[in-house]
């Protein structure tokens, strides 16, 4: 029920999702023109590519939690007989959503603009790493934004406190996609890197699932 | 003997407390909030917390509300001890605060479902409710293009949707006109049957309605006690 709530004032206000999709293809374009190269491919798209998800994702993550402080969704959903933990799964989950949506439309975008080689032999693989990444950064992202809603500056402490949790993530990410977009590739993900981000969701989330009730509380 | 200690070895009559404050502080930083506050309220009864702005009334409230923890002395709802047993009373509570805690993108009957999902209660409760304040006619509405008087109908709708047994009541009839306000009566008045704790900025009117008074200075009983006992000169002085 929270997740639906939540998709429902997503597609009401269009705040989050349209601002994390013009981020993107803006910095593609940035990239286009900065790098002065017609197409990349390898590890320097993948890092181009994940680079530029992980701090649209950013934008996402510090919007989280704002109706709820804002309008008191916090304390309506405090007052209820309803297990804390609900709220975790519901944001993350709206969370993993949202950059679901931002990849649907920013990936295609990249490769067009971006990319040397075509997207349809990597796109299973690549499709296979974002999943997990988008995981991983659902379950850091809700973390961190329940975290940053609390404070007056919550537009600086979500990406401090986040990006360097998220390096891991990031790091793993990108060196799962460089031999997915590298000339030439069979399409398929390292599985070494594949299983370093499994295990980074599977650890956050447990810390996640252990801590998120303490950071509700008053 | 202490206006605190009197209401504690003498409650009024009536059931087992609703509500049992014993020496309750509550800080932020430096500033005391709260302190040394200490009552009993019984079931089915109206305590009024009066005070000046900043006197704690709505510190008070959110503990009760188990939204603040104490920092010390001991709070207990129904028998059961604040904070730690706050899961336990959390479905009897309704609090009506000073914001309406509903979501200005949502309209009033989006909200309410919300809600009554949380609180597991059937559809057909907010069809009653919302006829109960006349808004089921504009219940379709985002809740940002009501008025203030129609926000908090929707937002006493809210606090009493799970038919609470505790009520905790932020100046209720805020923003309401005198046909509103005669609307939620019914609802949140002393009619319902309810246990409540009402705070407001009209200490005539608060009295009026209520069997007991915690008037609060600064965050510390100033007074305790029935709301006759209460006199012109120390309810001047409350608020001087």
């Amino acid at each position: 029920m929270i997740l639906r709530k939540d998709l429902r004032l997503e597609l009401r206000t269009l705040e989050t999702i349209p601002a994390m999709v013009l981020f993107s293809l803006t910095t593609f374009v940035i990239f286009h023109f900065g790098l002065n190269r017609a197409t990349i491919d390898g590890q320097l798209a993948a890092g181009v590519l994940t680079a530029t998800l992980l701090f649209a994702a950013i934008l996402g993550i510090n919007r989280l939690f704002v109706a709820e402080r804002d309008q008191g969704g916090f304390d309506a959903f405090l007052l209820a007989p309803v297990d804390r933990t609900a709220m975790l799964f519901a944001k993350a989950a709206a969370l993993f959503t949202f950059l679901v949506v931002l990849e649907l439309i920013s990936v295609p975008a990249f490769g067009l603009l971006l990319l040397g080689t075509s997207l349809g032999g990597p796109l299973p693989g690549l499709i296979l790493v974002l999943l997990l990444a988008n995981l991983g950064l659902a379950v850091i992202g809700t973390l961190v934004s329940a975290i940053a809603v609390q404070t007056r500056a919550r537009d600086l402490i979500g990406p401090i406190i986040g990006l360097p949790l998220l390096i891991p993530a990031l790091i793993a990410t990108a060196r799962a996609i460089g031999p997915i977009l590298a000339p030439g590739s069979s399409g398929s993900p390292p599985g070494k890197w594949l299983a370093i981000l499994a295990l980074y969701d599977v650890v956050f989330a447990l810390l996640a699932y252990a801590v998120f009730d303490f950071l509700l509380e008053d | 003997m202490r206006v605190e200690e009197r209401l504690v070895t003498e409650p009024p009559a009536g059931d087992r407390p609703a509500i049992e404050l014993r020496d309750l502080a509550r800080h932020f930083g430096e500033r005391t909030a709260l302190e040394g506050v200490t009552i009993s309220v019984p079931e089915g009864a109206t305590l009024a917390v009066l005070g000046r702005n900043g006197a704690g009334k709505s510190t008070l409230l959110r503990i009760l509300a188990t939204l603040l923890r104490p920092h010390s002395g001991q709070a207990r709802l129904f028998g059961e001890e604040l904070p730690r047993n706050g899961y336990a009373v959390r479905g009897r509570l309704g609090l009506l605060a000073h914001e309406p805690l509903l979501y200005r993108e949502l309209s009033g009957r989006e909200n309410l479902t919300y809600h009554a999902r949380l609180h597991r209660v059937a559809p057909e409760r907010i069809e009653q409710v919302l006829q109960a304040v006349a808004m089921e006619r504009r219940a379709e509405d985002p809740v940002r293009l009501l008025s203030r008087g129609m926000v908090q109908r929707i937002a006493v709708c809210r606090a009493i949707l799970h038919d609470p047994a505790l009520l905790l009541l932020d100046e209720p009839r805020a923003n309401l006109d005198p046909a509103a306000s005669e609307l939620v009566e019914p609802l949140i008045g002393r009619g319902a049957g309810r246990t409540r704790v009402l705070t407001s900025h009209d200490p005539q009117a608060a009295l009026a309605e209520a069997d007991l008074v915690l008037a609060l200075k600064d965050g510390r009983p100033a007074f305790v006690g029935a709301p006759e006992e209460l006199s012109e000169n120390q309810l001047k002085d409350l608020y001087a």
